[in-house]
């Protein structure tokens, strides 16, 4: 079948870019010798006409060339998109920041519009005094940025019986990175005062899921936050304005949003999002419940099958992202040719604890195809495993915390796809 | 675990001196408002508010409320979870997960219920209304006979056959040295071939780099349709925020599809119960051949209180009490005329 491919192949639009941006298409450099690239011989519009003035769009937006760039939806996952997920475009992203209107969603009832002079953080439960907060008082606590990445656990859940989504914005798009700004949960507590009893920690959103888990005290102590800002702004109304839980390393379901109560209590709740979702089905029929953290984990973001290589041989530049749950990440290997021969990809940008981790490897492509992958290391020595490997502990139906390794093929001409290998 | 809740022990008091006394922020909760917001139930019966259901109710209660969605006996309508069956289902290769086959705790089906059921209209059932359905539920898997009443009382009498499917994430030990040391780096195995391909499936929603540019300037503006020049626009706008309240179950505009409640183009002037492939109650198909047409002024009065004006209805919508969100709702449906 090889080169017959049907969503994905390169498109004419993306050549065409390509080839204005002066990539290297042979066809337009041949042009280019004939009478002069016309990017540069003709007068444009924009060399020669004002453009908008300041204030036209108060709240900037990105180039109408970059449109493209946008979440998306997988429609036959779920009943009803108010109770559903979108995906982060990977692909189309660098550094290891993920910009705000990019941040994937993930709502069990829509996205819940809260008023911020409506909004209310209630402490209840086993405290010395049950408090009440408006936004206003959190904003008078002590506060911390931290970056942290949040990814959902059901990430890459769709490809444990196989490869099956092409393109790392569905496969590995259920996540995204940007700097919180908020209060240290811990302080939060120590204003009610935990009695000795208490041992974990009910929270509760205001959204009509109600959505609450059970996070136990030793976290909430740790690093959690209470946060109302993000990369900078306060948080977008999908991602929990005005205020959402940052619970760093740990599954994303358990970030709650719109944040409206912490009940403090002596054993865990067992709710619908802690039993009956968010636990992984072993072959045995038993299941885990309570399983955190994100283990460490990488994929390859271009080349990919939405971002497939476009410009024929010679230096092509690899790169990808790395996250763990439990720490940073040192070391990323990338192999081109299956598995057969690593490499230490390069390490590039702040390396943070529980953040995304931006890797390269650069490359003198001889256009014969291609088998792509990477393998993370985190800073406690743990080692992204194969799918196969978690397939021979977990089996096929756990659904969730799939991080084994993806693999792309490149063909001849440099398109992509989501396979998996022997 | 209790290695766990030690350290949670020493780090409580490690970290409660340094602020002591707090920064006095924030103020009392009364105990009216803890009351109105702390209405969770866990496995230990905590929580559990007073009150009782039987099988029969519950059958009526969600038939009315839940069936749109999970179907009659829980057996789910398109996407929307299945909640019955399953049992003997968790070892196989296409595991069922209901409340009968998985779930651990019957607190977690109450507790959820009474939070975030029905869907698009959460927190509007009564106690009784949840001990019902719960009930219910227990009678569909099969765990009660249909003469059971369940209470607070009785309640944490009924355990749920899958108690003791679940265990404490045990990953450190079982996982994390296996995939943990030194790695091979050079001639690390044979010949590779591709063993499995997405492209198979094919299942990949289309890119958007494939879309047109048209196509794409059209998805910028996305649901909201163009308003039809006569009506008042900011009509249309209030209108058009008055009916998030039914987007949950109603689709409109273009590609609108039924979902659990059937589309709504041109609904108005529309005879009630007449769309194509809508699964509707016996109550709005008779309604329909009894000669009912949608317009301004019945559509009206079937949003004020929908159950009063057609018994027997499936919208478990309780209704629009203010006018002018009527009127508003009914000028947006005008304005998404085809």
């Amino acid at each position: 079948m090889g080169n017959v491919f049907k969503g994905m192949k390169p498109s004419r639009r993306s050549f065409l870019k390509g080839a204005a941006a002066g990539g290297g298409v042979l066809a337009s450099a041949s042009v280019a010798m004939a009478a002069g690239d016309s990017a540069i011989t003709q007068i444009k519009p924009w060399n020669q006409e004002l453009g908008d003035g300041v204030d036209v769009s108060p709240y900037g937006v990105p180039s109408e060339f970059e449109k493209h760039v946008r979440r998306q939806n997988v429609e036959w996952l779920t009943a009803d998109p108010v109770s559903s997920i979108n995906f982060t475009p990977l692909h189309a992203l660098e550094g290891i920041i993920t910009p705000n209107g990019l941040c994937f969603e993930r709502h069990h009832s829509g996205v819940a519009e809260i008023d911020p002079a409506e909004h209310r953080l209630m402490i209840n439960g086993l405290v010395e005094k049950p408090l009440v907060f408006t936004m206003d008082d959190l904003k008078r606590f002590p506060r911390e940025n931290h970056v942290y990445f949040l990814e959902c656990a059901a990430n890459t859940g769709m490809e444990w019986r196989g490869a099956q989504l092409n393109g790392c914005q569905f496969t590995h798009g259920m996540i995204h990175n940007v700097m919180y700004t908020g209060v240290p949960l811990r302080l939060i507590l120590a204003e009610a005062g935990i009695k000795t009893a208490g041992k974990w920690l009910l929270v509760e959103g205001a959204d009509a899921a109600g959505m609450t888990r059970s996070i136990p005290m030793e976290k909430a102590l740790d690093d959690c936050l209470v946060a109302f800002s993000m990369n900078g702004e306060a948080l977008r109304p999908e991602q929990g304005y005005p205020l959402r839980l940052v619970v760093p390393g740990w599954e994303g379901n358990t970030w709650i949003k719109w944040l409206r109560r912490i009940e403090v209590g002596d054993q865990p709740w067992h709710h619908r999002e802690e039993t009956s979702k968010y636990t992984d089905l072993l072959p045995n029929g038993q299941a885990r419940y309570f399983t955190w953290e994100m283990d460490a984990k990488s994929v390859i973001t271009n080349p990919s099958p939405q971002a497939p290589i476009t410009h024929g041989k010679g230096p092509t530049v690899l790169t990808g992202l790395a996250w763990s749950g439990r720490g940073t990440i040192p070391r990323v290997d990338v192999t081109i040719d299956g598995g057969v021969n690593w490499h230490k990809a390069r390490m590039d940008g702040p390396s943070l604890s529980k953040s995304m981790h931006r890797f390269y490897y650069e490359f003198d492509w001889d256009g014969s195809p291609l088998l792509l992958q990477s393998r993370a290391h985190d800073s406690t020595g743990y080692v992204q495993p194969t799918k196969d490997q978690l397939r021979a502990l977990r089996g096929e139906n756990s659904i969730y915390h799939n991080n084994g390794i993806q693999t792309w093929a490149i063909n001849a001409e440099g398109v992509a796809e989501n396979v998996e290998i022997s | 675990m209790l290695k766990f809740l030690k350290l949670t022990a020493v780090s409580l008091c490690i970290s409660n001196p340094a602020m002591a006394d707090g920064l006095g922020l924030g103020r009392a909760a009364l105990p009216e408002e803890v009351a109105a917001w702390d209405t969770d139930i866990r496995p230990d019966g905590a929580g559990l508010p007073e009150g009782r259901g039987n099988v029969e109710t519950g059958e009526e209660v969600f038939a009315e409320a839940c069936a749109i969605c999970h179907g009659d006996f829980g057996e789910a309508v398109d996407r929307w979870p299945v909640l019955a069956g399953g049992h003997d289902t968790l070892s196989s290769e296409r595991p069922v997960k209901t409340i009968g086959s998985y779930w651990p705790y019957l607190s977690t089906v109450f507790d959820y219920i009474q939070r975030a059921m029905p869907f698009g209209n959460a927190r509007s059932l009564s106690n009784d209304d949840v001990y019902a359905i719960t009930a219910y539920l227990l009678y569909v898997n099969d765990i009660v006979d249909e003469e059971f009443e369940l209470s607070h009382e009785n309640f944490m009498e009924i355990p749920l056959p899958n108690e003791g499917g679940f265990f404490f994430d045990d990953r450190p030990e079982t996982e994390l040295s296996v995939f943990s040391g030194e790695v091979c780096m050079q001639d690390c195995k044979g010949a590779v071939e591709i063993t499995g391909r997405a492209l198979v499936l094919d299942v990949t929603p289309e890119s958007d780099e494939e879309a047109p540019a048209e196509q794409q300037d059209a998805a910028q503006t996305t649901p909201a349709p163009e308003p039809v020049a006569t009506l008042d626009p900011a009509l249309v706008a209030a209108g058009a925020k008055v009916f998030k309240k039914c987007k949950a179950c109603h689709q409109i505009g273009e590609g609108a599809k039924n979902r659990s409640g059937p589309q709504l183009n041109g609904i108005l002037g529309r005879t009630a119960g007449t769309i194509d492939g809508f699964r509707y109650s016996k109550a709005m198909t008779g309604a329909g051949a009894d000669g009912l047409i949608w317009n301004d002024e019945t559509l009206g009065a079937f949003l004020t209180k929908p159950r009063a004006y057609l018994k027997g209805t499936k919208m478990s919508f309780a209704g629009l009490k203010k006018p002018a969100d009527i009127e508003a709702i009914l000028v947006y449906l005008q304005s998404v005329m085809e």
